[in-house]
């Protein structure tokens, strides 16, 4: 019997999971996917929004601005990238420019640093921003992060400290009882006294699961990105346009925490739940707007297009709350952006107003909510790489040349608690595969080194789900 | 820090070739760094036939090419590290490499020759929509795991490309039991060798599809499907045109990009169309004393070209160290019309080291043509060229007499004939 069973391991779920994991309670947390963080937490814009942007008075404003300020300080104790970078809100003409006076109230009221720029003091440190652009409200403490990364992080805290994951368990139905709920999963039944749905897109699916009326309705919003070559080096800044009600936040401009730029996103509706393909409208509206705010952009240096949902609901605003007639039942649902930067205040949320309500919270004394910082080779001093290769000549064979990741680290995230065990597992931890050939010489390399490591055949290693196998039959 | 006569970075059939040209030369100081854990390159796992017809007159496949070329250089006595890789080249010519017996090393060279090879073109590159599932490669990918694995990535399969790699894929993949059902190809030529259109698609019935591209795939595991359409003059997709294909494996031929990280973050200056350096008739880049030789500085088709060019750039190397004046005045060498580009870029009129041949492409299939090279007005030489295919490199001679003469820029052109 689990006291709480959280679905869903994005991030969303795993932040919750780490905060849970420092009390004394059972935990599981259960996932369809092959790995942590492989929905809407794998595929967006990456940013820590300080929380200038949603509308006074709701829920995304008020998690968004707690969750910001806790999060470098959990990416300094999971040993996190956590790059303070800054967003540039740029303004071409007179209207906009009146529109930043909102995004500064809202600023003002939240103690969100900020300063204004003039078009051309902003060009001076943005070559590449549009000459149309006539003012600029730059907020210095917006950070990106590897949001995967960050997941994967708080997965591994949790379950260290006791919290029991499960892969591959796509949440069939779900049995109300007298104490609590009978998750049945394709190879398990779950005793529980409590559930969070953090289930992304699917919220809605699971929750129908216990209620008849899940109070909310989810169509997914597809964003679409171009990703840049890191020898592009195409902008230092976030740079957003001014955000309108219809279209969000517009097409940005991304510098990713490894120096890559991210082009994107649109935002359009779909049906299908899993239709995170890319399509040439998506990607052509993406091409079209960029030049809103940005010139020469360098398109041709795109290594990679991909496609994310975020699961945006009828509510316009996270819906955190307990299913109607499913006590102890709790819906974290419509976490759209800014979800990512909303997190750690989002679970906080949830634990003082639903978690303690059927709990009396007891802390565990030997829970550690740290962990140790994965290496990072080239990174790392000639000395200090020197002394770890002598140590492990394993560190000094490099796989992927492009960015420089050796056999050691590779080695590392597969034996790690919450480990790879697919070659994209693999490159969501350690990169190989991110740059520019895009695993065209390493992915060989890979997939013998998880072969070697997971003791399976080569055939059945996998790209990223348990189907998705790369090599179909031995040759001789 | 450690100093070498020469650094040569790649030990695959540029790097040995270079090796053992700059040793006849009389330099001995030199080492290979290889990032793999045998020296030939790309070669391994090209176990097809075809290679050394220019070089040893007789066909080899790729491995016995470049065991020629392993044993010149042990016999020669070349110095090679293994599993060595380059993090970091600087302009004042000090690499970083790492492997896992000395860890980070710091070494200098009087000269460094790169022969760093190239990447094939991935499906980010190109803008196919849809899903991202397994079973979309590129073709030499699925040449590494089928010819040094020993696996085959796939039964029934798509080739999006006509570049040499797909279509060797395309013979080799239905040899092993799988079923090609196609090779699509963007332009409306092959951008393949003709004997390979033959020999990998003809003799096996596989239809070609010029004119055609993918544009979009199916599958959220394993690939299940793909899209092709035709594409219009300005390759531009037309609407109407689509068809479908149940395919598990979707191969990509789509283009080769020099390895070029190196020498742009050292300053070298990069030609846009090769995407590799610039070089000077000795083979030397922008920055004095760095050479660069093979598909890290231009794509080739045939590897003869590669060890050929690549003991170009040795001799060139072997003549700086011996030797490091001012050579005087640059005339350029520019690509004219149908032309693509020009390998060398410059000659030195006022220091002459022999003749120049020089290594362009057309920019599209001709039957007739003539080879024009002028000077300002004059013209120095026509040539009249039959039968020029952009998938085949061309070749032109400067003789020494001519660069001597020349005041004014060289433009090499080819003008087509129509009948």
């Amino acid at each position: 019997m689990y006291d709480i069973i959280i679905i869903g391991a994005g991030i969303t779920g795993t932040m919750l999971a780490r905060d849970l994991s420092a009390y004394r309670l059972k935990v599981a947390l259960i996932d369809k996917e092959n790995d942590i963080a492989n929905g809407t937490t794998m595929a967006n814009s990456a940013i820590v929004h300080t929380g200038y942007d949603p509308k006074e008075g709701t829920l995304k404003a008020k998690l968004n601005v707690t969750g910001a300020r806790r999060y470098e300080q959990i990416c300094r104790d999971l040993g996190c990238k956590y790059k303070v970078v800054g967003a540039y809100i740029a303004a071409c003409g007179e209207d906009e420019e009146e529109h930043l006076k909102i995004l500064e109230e809202n600023a003002v009221k939240r103690g969100i640093p900020y300063e204004y720029l003039s078009g051309d003091e902003a060009r001076r440190e943005e070559e590449h921003l549009s000459d149309n652009v006539t003012r600029v409200l730059n907020f210095p403490t917006t950070a990106v992060i590897y949001p995967w990364e960050v997941a994967i992080a708080c997965a591994e805290v949790a379950v260290k400290n006791g919290t029991d994951l499960f892969l591959n368990e796509e949440v069939a139905s779900i049995d109300k009882k007298e104490n609590g709920y009978t998750v049945h999963t394709s190879s398990h039944d779950f005793e529980t006294r409590m559930v969070i749905n953090a289930a992304g897109v699917f919220t809605e699916k699971i929750a129908a699961m216990v209620t008849d009326d899940p109070g909310f309705h989810i169509t997914p919003r597809r964003g679409e990105y171009y990703v840049l070559d890191q020898d592009a080096r195409y902008v230092n800044h976030i740079i957003f346009p001014v955000p309108t009600p219809v279209k969000g936040k517009g097409v940005l401009a991304v510098p990713t925490v490894y120096g890559n730029t991210l082009i994107g996103p649109n935002s359009d509706f779909v049906e299908d739940l899993d239709d995170n393909g890319t399509s040439d409208e998506g990607l052509a509206y993406v091409r079209n707007n960029i030049g809103k705010t940005m010139k020469d952009v360098p398109l041709y240096r795109s290594i990679r297009t991909f496609a994310g949902l975020r699961p945006t609901s009828d509510r316009h605003d996270f819906v955190i709350e307990e299913a109607k007639g499913a006590p102890a039942f709790v819906n974290a649902a419509s976490i759209e952006s800014p979800g990512l930067a909303s997190a750690p205040g989002v679970s906080q949320y949830i634990i003082e107003q639903f978690v303690k309500k059927y709990f009396d919270l007891q802390e565990n004394p030997d829970a550690v909510m740290s962990r140790e910082a994965p290496v990072i080779l080239s990174e790392l001093d000639e000395e200090a790489r020197n002394e770890l290769i002598r140590k492990n000549p394993l560190y000094g064979r490099i796989i992927c040349r492009c960015e420089q990741v050796s056999e050691g680290e590779i080695v590392d995230c597969i034996r790690r608690v919450c480990g790879a065990r697919s070659v994209k597992g693999v490159k969501k931890r350690v990169r190989p595969g991110m740059g520019r050939c895009q695993g065209g010489f390493c992915e060989p390399l890979v997939l013998e080194i998880l072969s070697r490591e997971l003791h399976i055949k080569p055939t059945e290693v996998v790209l990223d789900s348990v189907k998705s196998g790369i090599l179909e039959s031995e040759n001789r | 820090m450690k100093n070498y006569q020469a650094i040569i970075i790649g030990g695959g059939s540029a790097g040995l070739s270079a090796a053992v040209t700059l040793k006849k030369n009389g330099i001995e100081d030199i080492v290979i760094l290889e990032k793999d854990c045998e020296p030939g390159g790309i070669l391994e796992q090209c176990i097809h036939n075809g290679f050394g017809l220019q070089t040893f007159k007789e066909q080899l496949s790729g491995p016995a090419y470049a065991e020629r070329y392993v044993r010149m250089a042990e016999e020669a006595g070349v110095l090679i590290k293994l599993n060595t890789m380059v993090t970091k080249m600087t302009a004042d010519r000090i690499v970083e490499y790492v492997n896992p017996e000395e860890g980070t090393v710091k070494i200098s060279g009087d000269a460094i020759i790169l022969a760093v090879g190239c990447y094939e073109r991935a499906r980010g590159a190109i803008n196919i929509l849809g899903t991202r599932p397994a079973g979309v490669y590129t073709a030499g990918q699925a040449q590494r795991y089928l010819n040094i694995e020993g696996y085959l990535v796939g039964r029934r399969v798509f080739i999006l490309g006509s570049g040499d790699i797909g279509l060797i894929m395309a013979r080799r993949m239905t040899l092993e039991g799988a079923k090609v059902l196609g090779v699509a190809e963007i332009m409306p030529y092959s951008n393949g060798l003709p004997r390979n259109i033959k020999q990998c698609l003809e003799d096996f019935d596989i239809p070609l599809y010029l004119s055609h591209t993918v544009t979009k795939t199916f599958g959220k595991d394993r690939l299940e499907r793909i899209e092709l359409s035709e594409v219009d003059e300005n390759r531009r997709p037309v609407p109407g045109t689509e068809q479908y294909f149940d395919v598990d494996t979707l191969l990509l031929s789509v283009g080769l990009i020099p390895e070029n990280h190196l020498a742009d973050e050292a300053g070298i200056v990069m030609n846009r169309i090769t995407r590799g350096p610039v070089v000077d008739d000795t083979y030397m880049t922008s920055v004095p004393g760095i050479f660069a030789c093979g598909n890290g500085l231009h794509v080739h088709d045939l590897v003869d070209f590669v060890s050929l060019q690549a003991a170009r750039a040795a001799e060139g190397a072997a003549g700086y160290l011996k030797d490091r004046k001012d050579r005087g005045r640059i005339q350029k060498v520019n690509p004219g019309e149908n032309v693509s580009y020009t390998v060398p870029a410059c000659v030195h009129p006022e220091d002459v080291r022999g003749n120049v041949e020089f290594f362009f492409r057309v920019r599209k299939p001709m039957d007739e043509a003539v080879l024009e090279i002028t000077s300002g007005d004059k013209v120095i030489r026509t040539m009249k060229k039959k039968k020029l295919m952009p998938s085949e490199m061309e070749r032109a001679i400067l003789t020494a007499k001519e660069i001597e003469g020349l005041s004014e820029d060289v433009t090499i052109a080819v003008k087509e004939v129509l009948s």
